[in-house]
């Protein structure tokens, strides 16, 4: 777990930014916090269309599983207005207890699936939870790669054994 | 294992920190200890109190008047008619006027203090992305030195709803968001600004802000009736006259209770009828679902049925805060900077001498 978490940190060292690509919201159902399922053209080339539709679809369905308005979601609710919501300062809502999970998930699976791929997830709590924003990286020492203006070269060495990019 | 690289990495970070129109101060050096909370440098027009964990809109003179209001008033019935009821009838009133009392300022100061619903500013990378959205969807933008208001529809529940682009924080504004002019925020399923209690009322408070409404309601009538209760008790005793001498504090009760009860028995009752039908101030005023745009115009938020939209309204689940005011910027974060002159900053790794 250790190494995999240090690739993660060598990757926002060592690969330039590329670009970013941002997942909106979908809307249709409401005010419920859903984003859209649709492929975005600039990952064609990144990762598979079937591991980026079901990363999307378990995020929609654990903040479905947030918002849900069910017995248990109602009796919080009462719990909390009999004791004037005094009970908040010291218990933790259903709601928080999900984006911690749902945060546990997005590391997963930049580890395991995106972080490889060149990819990284940014958790929709960071961004206001409007977009999932997916940063796109430029290996530094890939020939013809489009970054848009690496810094001189950072001291660090990458994993990819790459050395200073050079621009 | 690749050395650490912190402080050549750090002068990278640094070195963009600087650029742009971001207010917050950039860490040069791992030993400078002057790290700052996200609520120092937040861009809305509010006021931060508690290092942070206190939010309220910028006027405040008039949430001072309502709680100055509610402490004498109260205090007054505690200290003056308390006394002799709970002898002459039963110490049961000043237990449940203790209760009220405390039940209203509980949710007074949660809805005053807490986030209602704030929507952060789009980042500049954000802000970049939807406005080449919004060119390609436009043709190249019109002649005109402001190009036409930025609109989406989506179709929520069978209804066209139209998302409008909010210029201030260059996001496109979830549907029932507003942005408010006086705390210059987007705010999540918008109610209305309240000046009374110093806040805007939003999705994170409004049931906060009802139960205020409907228990300062029940305060204020069970005030009245037992100060009224007290003065004719008395004057069965000593006459009118002297009832209101022996009791003065009752004669100012009385007159404050008396002409805040309409307002506030009347508020509630809007508000019940607004929980009940899932609408917003903002959408009843407006006329967004009325029948009189159109025969097909529905409220498609709407559960159906008034139980359920009042038991989401007020059981419902909360969602935490999205601002995160009290973090502490972190030096390659972005920060959303308010006027994005078209320069984009793609994140922590471009170099300032490419500008």
């Amino acid at each position: 777990m250790a190494t995999e978490v240090h690739n993660l940190q060598e990757l926002r060292r060592s690969a330039s930014l590329a670009t970013k690509v941002f997942i909106q919201r979908d809307y249709s159902d409401g005010t419920i916090c859903q984003f859209q399922t649709k492929f975005p053209p600039e990952l064609d080339s990144r990762i598979e269309r079937q591991l980026f539709e079901e990363t999307v679809k378990t995020l929609n369905g654990f903040y479905a599983e947030a918002e849900k308005i069910g017995g248990s979601s109602y009796l919080e609710g009462c719990l909390a207005c009999a004791t004037a919501y005094f009970i908040f300062l010291c218990m933790e809502t259903h709601y928080e207890k999900v984006l911690k999970k749902i945060s546990r998930y997005i590391q997963e699976q930049n580890e395991k699936i995106f972080a490889p791929r060149g990819l990284l997830l940014t958790d929709p709590v960071e961004r206001g939870m409007r977009v999932i924003e997916i940063s796109i990286y430029e290996d530094r020492c890939s020939s013809g790669s489009s970054s848009s203006g690496s810094s001189s070269g950072s001291g660090s060495s990458s994993a990819g054994g790459g050395g200073a990019g050079t621009r | 294992m690749p050395p650490g690289g912190g402080p050549m990495t750090d002068c990278e970070y640094s070195q963009i920190s600087t650029h742009g129109s971001s207010p917050m101060e950039s860490p040069h050096s791992k030993k400078r200890i002057a790290a700052r909370r996200k609520w120092e440098v937040f861009p809305g027009r509010n006021k931060f109190f508690c290092n942070g964990r206190i939010m309220m809109a910028r006027q405040t003179g008039v949430f001072y008047l309502t709680l100055v209001l509610i402490l004498v008033t109260s205090g007054l019935f505690f200290a003056f008619d308390c006394p002799y009821l709970a002898v002459k009838i039963t110490p049961a009133i000043p237990v449940v006027g203790g209760i009220l009392f405390f039940f209203v300022m509980g949710t007074l100061l949660r809805t005053s203090f807490s986030d209602p619903g704030v929507l952060p500013r789009a980042t500049p990378d954000e802000a970049a992305d939807l406005e080449r959205q919004i060119d390609i969807a436009n043709g190249t933008s019109s002649g005109g030195y402001r190009p036409p208001p930025r609109t989406k529809e989506v179709i929520i529940n069978g209804q066209t709803v139209k998302l409008k682009y909010c210029f201030t924080c260059k996001i496109f504004r979830p549907p029932r968001a507003s942005h408010c002019s006086l705390c210059d925020n987007c705010v999540e399923r918008f109610d209305h600004h309240c000046p009374w209690v110093g806040n805007c009322v939003g999705k994170r408070n409004y049931r906060f802000f009802y139960m205020f409404i409907l228990s300062l309601s029940f305060l204020t009538v069970f005030i009245f009736a037992f100060v009224i209760t007290h003065v004719i008790l008395r004057s069965q005793q000593t006459g009118f006259l002297n009832a209101l001498k022996d009791s003065p504090a009752s004669v100012l009760e009385a007159v404050v209770c008396f002409f805040s009860v309409w307002s506030i028995i009347g508020l509630s009752g809007f508000h019940t009828y607004l929980i009940s039908s899932n609408q917003t101030t903002n959408e009843d005023i407006k006329g967004s679902w009325s029948n009189k745009r159109g025969k097909e115009n529905y409220n498609p938020y709407s559960y159906g049925n008034i139980f359920t939209n009042c038991c989401v309204a007020l059981c419902g689940p909360i969602s935490p805060s999205l601002i995160d005011r009290r973090g502490y910027i972190q030096p390659d974060t972005p920060q959303p900077a308010a006027p994005s002159n078209g320069i984009t900053m793609y994140g922590a790794t471009q170099s300032q001498s490419d500008m």
